[in-house]
């Protein structure tokens, strides 16, 4: 087949779309359905600005085709905030300067969400493990390592009664 | 750098990707967790007719173990077979290299019979195999055969598996009984294909003398190095830093491996005899510590 | 609490956070066209026929652009570095009958999407008549080397000369003499975001509009017009969110040509977004130097003279840096050394490699590498502490302003003010240098390698000769503050209303902030060369000065109050004391047109800032590594960065800025380069061989000290600039200190970078000779 009609999730919504099946995952995500937030840095999977969660488990969006997404569940840094509301990992970006140009923050956001939920209070050197498949080339990555340290301590604190 | 247009196939049986392999084997490439594949996709460096793509076929996942083996199914994710307690507990080499292939999210996805299939001569896998003396159990329409690594990887990225040939499992005994292993890399940056890896296993007898051990090298050659000759001088006798660095001279003595941008030919061989060593000798203290378990568990 | 110091949040994040910020590639207009660039795959060729007929006839397929559709298209020129001479080697959109670089583009592909365009790349057909290629600089100087350009009539382009006293007769009569060749590998910035544009052209009015662009869109603008023949007012250029500029991304390339000039053509919006092996061929290229450099010092270590021969490989082509790397790095070559006699002589030298132009502290970390490796080497033979041998040569304060002799960027090179002394001794504390070194002892002692080593480095800041600022409070009584400056994700946007907040007492999160485009901000110089706080923000502030005098001027009208007596508060002035005679922004804006008789109408002023003089930001970067002798790989355990920049408008950001600069001087410390084969092949195309730092490469502990120790005169601020100083002196702090660490084995350092290979081979060779 050339193309193929996939039903997928997507940030918890329902999606059925006929895709050129050469088409990557990440180009259905950005041209098909508008969700620009998942970025192209390489597309040969080294940079990770293209990470997404697919079924619970962080992968590079780019080396996936949609067409093999049919009965999957895709999240992507759309489905982060809660509507005007920031996610912990989103506000202890901002609030530890985890960010500067951007470009590569969806990727270290959808990694780290994914590291937090397995691994929900990881050391130092757990995220550093994680984020290493993320290339970051604006922070030199420690305001990053912090920003996700206090995501997951922040967690914590709220999931206490 | 999008890939170019193919015909994409996705069976849900074996017997049907068997099928498809029979009659397209010359012109499809196989798409297991695509970690290899599509970034030379994307590239264009290949440009398959066909894509057969295993991810909707049922079975080919799983980890279990009979008869002395651990055997693992082709499309079994590189992330779960590194997070299986089975896969620790009995066979530690395995467990020890999975966390240095590629990063999380090539694991997630990447799969081992993936990497076996792909056959590069710098990645992990083929010489863990290599090391274990594992079996490659190949399935096509025609039957079934079951090759060892010497005779399963033929050359730089090239396996023996015939066009219409699936690699559907991969067997690895199970690690006997005070034996160390240890796997050492060194990578530019942490999580790139190794310059040059180790793959070591020691086995040493209550009185800690070495009874057997294995070595196996990426990057070194086209296909997994196996020194089977050099490891053998350990046997017989109780393991020694001086031991060990003959073991590295001897790896290097019959290697001529090829230089590239990243590493000369001399920086290699110098790699893989200072890595023999180390991983031996890292492996060696383990063995000598689960003996020493092992004796404290009796009394 | 004023905002001016204070780490404020970013106005940018949220946006970025969320995946709402628009980056070149997520911006979509109906009927948009895609293209795709075809690029030589030979290194140097004469270019034969090129056949589209294939391409075209693939469904999807709009048009194949080659130079013959061109016209009299004219070269891209310089922005800066201008050399008369050099304009035979400015490179034209497309080639003309040769290449000269594997990725020089040749044909323009336009379909309706980039899976077609590539498609249709497949089958296009080019004669090339390969020729010898040259892809060595110091090979290409030679005789009987293939030439590039005939025009040139050779490989040199330009030779700079600089010259303080007489560095000759210095140099003879110097009591030691220390000569040494010192080169710096070729790499380059890589920001995450390739390069991209879209343009669209509008047959009825005439509107060219082009979005993503970045930098200096106001330059670029005057360059396309003039390259299209399309007057500059019917040009609009929109900045998008811009993922890094690094001094790479922004600059005029080919594509800023082929984008619009295939929309007009077309009639139909083009999109091009760069993929990253092209951005590895295609974006300027940076840094590869060889010196040849010799330091005299007198009977107490004094430097005497300092002669510097070197060669820096240009590339192909001149492209919009001009020769301002080389200019550069003879400009700062001397640092914060007093240096009576100097000589330098830069030679620009074309290769068949991709051309190149400034990276984040271009000309600086070559240099600083080449003075501070130098100075360590030269410690050695004087039987010198290295620490003491700079503290004997420190330009003191009381000598500043201090004219270094060279110049650059058409300025003398003349410091501003700096306590260089104090900088390396606060390095030395962030570092626990004491502490560092017993650990060294002991570490020796248990059969490790361990090295400390520094890099002091002066920077340059705030290149002008201006910039431009609009403050405007809005008829809704909201606060705009219009910048000439562009974004290049560094922050820029919180720090301009950080400055502005304080004049006007508003919080900076509910000022906008407006940049990039040249429809709605009508002056602008842009963003590079650490210009943004040093010259974007003294003009944004006096800007929100006048704004605060007409504020008062229109206020005092309507509450019958002199204007000592208003209170400007959160959006609304009232009278002192008496809190409910108050009139909001809002009303004010609205009463300010045409306002008082006296006051130029409107709520609003714009305000140019010139700067004739650059500001020098000076540090101390400080290393400790370790060296695995048996495998050549390097650690680094401890590291420090001390640096001046006068004043922190916004410490959070200064932080980010240096330590995100620190993994980018890592990177060509230890791993990045762009390496080419012999025949000119470019061997390092993908992220697999161009090896960016991760998370693993950092130090395990990075100590950042930001001194505001002496602020600048320059500005109204203070402050200097901090935008390159983290990344400047790492080259030479990492050597120096891997050079400590092998120095018991007889191993010497003259080349970046220090990948495992090269040590193990040198450490080896310095087995063998021993």
């Amino acid at each position: 087949m050339i193309e193929r009609t996939v039903r997928v999730t997507v940030n918890g919504r329902r999606v059925e779309k006929t895709v050129e099946v050469r088409k990557t995952l990440a180009d259905f995500l950005r041209d098909d359905l508008d969700l620009t937030g998942t970025h192209l840095g390489c597309e040969h999977g080294v940079c990770g600005a293209c990470t997404v969660i697919v079924d619970g488990a962080a992968v590079r969006s780019c080396l996936l085709f949609a067409a093999q997404m049919d009965g999957h569940e895709i999240e992507t840094v759309e489905g982060l905030a809660n509507g005007e509301t920031l996610d912990p990992l989103q506000e202890a970006f901002r609030e530890h300067h985890g960010l500067q140009c951007g470009f590569c923050t969806p990727g270290f956001l959808m990694t780290l969400t994914c590291l937090l939920r397995e691994c929900p209070n990881p050391s130092d050197a757990q995220v550093r493990e994680a984020i290493s498949g993320n290339l970051c080339r604006c922070t030199g990555y420690r305001n990053i390592v912090t920003a996700a340290l206090t995501a997951a301590r922040s967690r914590a604190a709220s999931a206490r009664p | 750098m999008k890939p170019p247009r193919f015909d994409y196939l996705i069976p849900r049986s074996l017997d049907e990707a068997l099928g498809v392999l029979a009659q397209h084997g010359e012109d499809a490439k196989v798409l297991a967790g695509g970690q290899s594949l599509v970034p030379l996709l994307n590239f264009r460096l290949v440009r398959p007719a066909h894509l057969l793509d295993l991810n909707d076929v049922a079975g080919l996942a799983g980890i279990r173990v009979d008869d002395g083996h651990l055997t693992i199914g082709a499309m079994t994710r590189q992330r779960a077979v590194e997070t299986s307690a089975l896969v620790r507990e009995r066979c530690p080499l395995l467990a020890e290299a999975m966390p240095q292939i590629g990063h999380v999210q090539i694991r997630n996805r990447g799969t081992i019979g993936g990497s076996l299939a792909h056959a590069d001569p710098a990645a992990e896998l083929p010489a863990v195999v290599a090391a274990l003396d594992g079996e490659l159990v190949l399935r096509s329409a025609r039957g079934e055969r079951v090759l060892t690594p010497d005779r399963y990887f033929v050359a730089y990225l090239t396996t023996a598996a015939e066009p219409d040939e699936l690699l559907v499992e991969v067997r690895v005994p199970v690690t006997p009984p005070r034996t160390g292993v240890a796997f050492l890399e060194v990578s530019r940056r942490h999580g790139d294909f190794a310059l040059v890896g180790v793959a070591a296993t020691v086995t040493v007898d209550e009185a800690g003398v070495c009874t057997a051990g294995a070595l196996a090298l990426t990057g070194v050659g086209p296909t997994p190095v196996v020194a089977r000759d050099a490891v053998r001088t350990l046997v017989g006798a109780r393991p020694t830093p001086a031991a060990f660095e003959e073991v590295g001279r001897r790896v290097v003595a019959g290697l001529r491996p090829d230089g590239d941008l990243h590493a000369s030919s001399e920086y290699r061989a110098q790699l893989a005899r200072v890595l023999s060593a180390r991983a031996l000798a890292r492996a060696a203290e383990r063995a000598a510590a689960g003996a020493e378990r092992a004796k404290s568990d009796r009394r | 609490m004023p905002a001016i110091g204070r780490s404020v949040r970013r106005l940018e994040d949220r946006r970025l956070l969320t995946g709402r910020g628009k980056y070149a590639a997520d911006f979509r207009l109906p009927g948009l066209l895609h293209g795709a660039v075809l690029r030589s795959p030979h290194a140097h060729a004469r270019l034969g026929e090129i056949r589209s007929k294939a391409a075209l006839a693939l469904p999807g397929v709009v048009a194949v652009v080659t130079f013959d559709d061109l016209g009299d298209v004219g070269r891209i020129p310089t922005r800066l570095g201008h050399q008369a001479g050099n304009v035979v080697c400015l490179q034209r959109p497309l080639a003309s009958e040769k290449v000269r670089y594997v990725g020089e583009p040749v044909a323009f592909v336009v379909a309706e999407s980039r899976y077609l365009a590539e498609d249709a790349l497949d089958v296009m057909e080019v004669d090339y008549e390969p020729l010898p290629a040259v892809a060595d600089a110091r090979r290409s100087v030679e005789a009987g080397t293939p030439v590039l350009h005939d025009a040139v009539g050779g490989n040199v382009a330009t030779t700079l000369h600089t010259r303080k006293g007489d560095a000759t007769a210095a140099m003879a009569a110097a009591h030691v003499r220390v000569r040494e060749r010192l080169a710096v590998q070729r790499h380059t910035g890589i920001p995450m975001e390739t390069r991209g544009l879209t343009a669209a052209f509008d047959a009825g009015t005439g509107m060219l509009r082009l979005w993503g662009v970045a930098k200096i869109p106001h330059f670029n603008r005057r360059v396309l017009a003039d390259l299209l023949g399309h007057p500059e007012h019917l040009i609009q250029f929109t900045e998008l969110e811009v993922g890094g500029g690094f001094g790479v991304r922004g600059e005029f390339y080919p594509e800023d040509f082929l984008v619009p000039w295939s929309a007009k053509r077309l009639g139909r919006p083009v999109q091009w977004i760069e993929d990253r092996r092209e951005h590895l061929m295609a974006a300027n290229h940076s840094r590869q130097q060889y010196h040849d450099v010799e330091i005299g010092f007198d009977r107490d270590g004094r430097i005497v003279a300092l002669v510097d021969h070197f060669m820096v490989d240009l590339g192909g082509y001149i492209r919009t840096h001009g020769v301002v790397v080389p200019e550069l790095t003879a400009a700062l070559l001397p640092g914060p050394y007093r240096i009576p006699h100097y000589t330098a002589e830069a030679r620009c030298v074309l290769t068949n490699k991709t051309p190149t132009g400034t990276y984040r502290g271009p000309g600086r970390y070559e240099g600083t590498f080449v003075r501070e490796r130098l100075m360590d080497i030269a410690a050695r033979k004087l039987g010198v502490d290295p620490l003491e041998l700079r503290r004997r040569n420190f330009i003191t304060p009381d000598e500043m302003p201090y004219d270094v002799g060279g110049g650059a960027l058409a300025q003398r090179t003349v410091y501003d003010c700096g306590d260089y002394a104090s900088a390396l001794d606060k390095a030395l504390a962030a570092l626990d240098y004491e502490s560092a070194r017993r650990e060294q002892a002991e570490a020796r002692r248990q059969g490790r390698s361990i090295g400390i080593g520094v890099g002091f480095l002066v920077e340059k800041a705030g290149l002008g000769p201006w910039e431009y600022a609009r403050v405007e409070i809005d008829a809704t009584g909201h606060v705009v503050v219009y910048s000439g400056v562009a974004s290049v994700g560094q922050g820029i946007e919180t720090t301009l209303a950080q400055v502005c907040a304080d004049e006007l007492n508003v919080s900076p999160e509910k000022i906008t902030v407006v940049h990039g485009d040249s429809a709605r901000v009508p002056f602008g110089v842009g963003g590079f060369a650490s210009r943004g706080a040093s010259v974007a923000l003294p003009a944004a502030l006096e800007a929100a000065r006048k704004v605060r005098a007409k504020i008062f001027r229109v206020a005092s009208t309507l509450l019958e109050a002199a204007a000592d007596d208003l209170v400007l508060d959160d959006g609304a002035v009232h009278v002192r004391g008496v809190p409910d005679r108050r009139v909001t922004f809002r009303e004010l804006a609205r009463a300010a047109v045409p306002g008082p008789p006296d006051m130029e109408p409107g709520l609003y002023a714009a305000h140019f800032f010139e700067a004739p003089m650059m500001t020098y930001p000076y540090g101390c970067h400080a290393a400790v590594v370790e060296v695995d002798v048996a495998t050549g790989t390097v650690k680094i355990l401890k590291y420090a960065i001390a640096y001046d920049i006068g004043k922190a408008i916004n410490p959070m950001i200064v932080e980010g800025q240096l330590v995100g600069a620190l993994a980018q001087g890592i990177g060509g410390a230890l791993l990045e380069e762009l390496v080419y084969d012999e025949q000119g092949q470019l061997l390092t195309t993908t992220f697999m061989e161009y090896l960016v730092p991760t998370v693993m490469e950092m130090p395990e502990s990075t100590e950042v000290r930001i001194l505001e120790e002496t602020p600048t005169p320059l500005n109204p601020l203070g402050v200097k600039g901090a935008g390159e100083g983290g990344s400047s002196g790492c080259g030479a702090a990492v050597a120096n200190a891997v050079a400590d660490a092998l120095a018991p084995l007889g191993v010497s350092i003259t080349a970046l970078p220090l990948s495992p290979d090269r040590l193990s081979a040198l450490i080896r060779a310095a087995g063998d000779s021993r």
